[in-house]
């Protein structure tokens, strides 16, 4: 067992940093990367960070809440986000939120 | 010495910050997220012993792979004694999204050596990625202060984790069991998704996402995730293709 976890923890790791330096490695004379392809990597941060956070706060545990706790307390987030810029404020803020919320609810 | 820390600091000549300066920015802009990622390294510690392993293989893990979901996911897998390919295989499809991640900041990158590049691809994580791509959005760094930005973020990151997998492995630290950690990762990742929205194609990427990550969130090895994030970049894609076709044909974007 121990043998078979070091295995996984030698495979994985290489192929994670695979991954990681998949495009790193060819960085070195990007130089101009083409305009279509620059619009498709603009939309990275957007699209990773959604699919993220969006499964967490709609559909915790696998079901579908789109008003529970977690949703509610998403919403008063993006506003202090958006009215502070601070990740700090939102995730103090967002997770005072849920467990007030969660604390009613439950 | 104290003269070269002064010029490390010190305002290049076209004005954007010095090495040392740009590395502590990157520093502060991930210490609020640090508070959410030492749980995870505790419980990958704690994961550890409950499959089966010890202290070794969890700072093993977090050393050698250094990706929190994926080791959730293996030892998970190990401790229920599914075959290695299995094992292996979820661990990697969680990691896919990694890719998205070295693409997207290479250019910011580029012009370093492979070294220094190689060692950036090491420390890539979700939050390390997206505080550096947010700031760099603002084009107020050069190359070197990019570097420096990205290792400063970085950086506390992979010592935060391993020094919490060591704490978690050997046990005697709990995390607290009403806590929603989950909640709390995706509210960092809230407050760093809203200024990546910047125009209609990254709203429309995002909102894609957002639909296919939680209509597929039920699929094996967190598949979802890379599923929706590749669907929104090419909805964003399109429509930003569009815009520009637009702009160039002179009518109004």
């Amino acid at each position: 067992m121990i043998a078979k976890a070091w295995w996984a923890i030698v495979v994985i790791g290489a192929g994670t940093f695979a991954v990681r330096a998949s495009f790193l490695v060819f960085a070195e004379k990007v130089g101009r990367v083409p305009v279509g392809v620059q619009d498709a990597l603009r939309m990275v941060p957007a699209a990773a960070l959604a699919a993220l956070v969006a499964p967490a706060v709609l559909r915790p545990d696998g079901d579908w809440e789109p008003f529970g706790p977690r949703a509610l307390a998403a919403v008063a987030a993006i506003v202090v986000a958006w009215r502070t810029g601070s990740v700090l404020a939102t995730m103090g803020f967002g997770l005072v939120a849920v467990l007030v919320l969660d604390a009613l609810v439950g | 010495m104290l003269a070269a820390m002064d010029d490390a600091a010190a305002a290049t000549d076209d004005g954007s910050p010095g090495v040392l300066t740009a590395f502590r920015l990157g520093a502060g802009a991930i210490a609020p997220i640090l508070v959410s990622v030492l749980p995870f390294g505790l419980i990958a510690g704690l994961a550890a012993g409950a499959a089966g392993l010890g202290p070794a293989e969890a700072s093993g893990f977090s050393v050698i792979v250094f990706a929190g979901a994926a080791q959730l996911a293996a030892l998970d897998l190990l401790g229920a004694g599914a075959p290695l390919l299995v094992v292996v295989g979820t661990a990697l499809v969680i990691n896919l999204r990694m890719a998205m991640y070295s693409a997207s900041i290479a250019p910011h990158l580029d012009g370093q050596s492979l070294p220094r590049r190689l060692l950036a691809a090491y420390v890539l994580t979700d939050q390390s990625y997206a505080v550096s791509v947010v700031r760099f959005a603002r084009h107020d760094l050069d190359a070197r202060g990019r570097y420096a930005f990205y290792l400063g973020a970085a950086a506390p990151m992979w010592l935060s984790f391993q020094l919490a997998t060591i704490a978690g492995a050997f046990g005697g630290v709990a995390v607290p069991a009403g806590l929603p950690l989950g909640f709390v990762v995706a509210l960092a990742f809230l407050s760093l998704l809203l200024p990546s929205i910047t125009d209609r194609p990254t709203v429309a990427a995002a909102l894609t996402a957002a639909a296919v990550a939680v209509g597929a969130s039920g699929l094996p090895a967190n598949a979802g995730m890379p599923l929706a994030a590749l669907t929104g970049v090419g909805v964003g894609w399109v429509l930003a293709t569009r815009r520009r076709r637009r702009i160039a044909a002179g009518d109004q974007p």
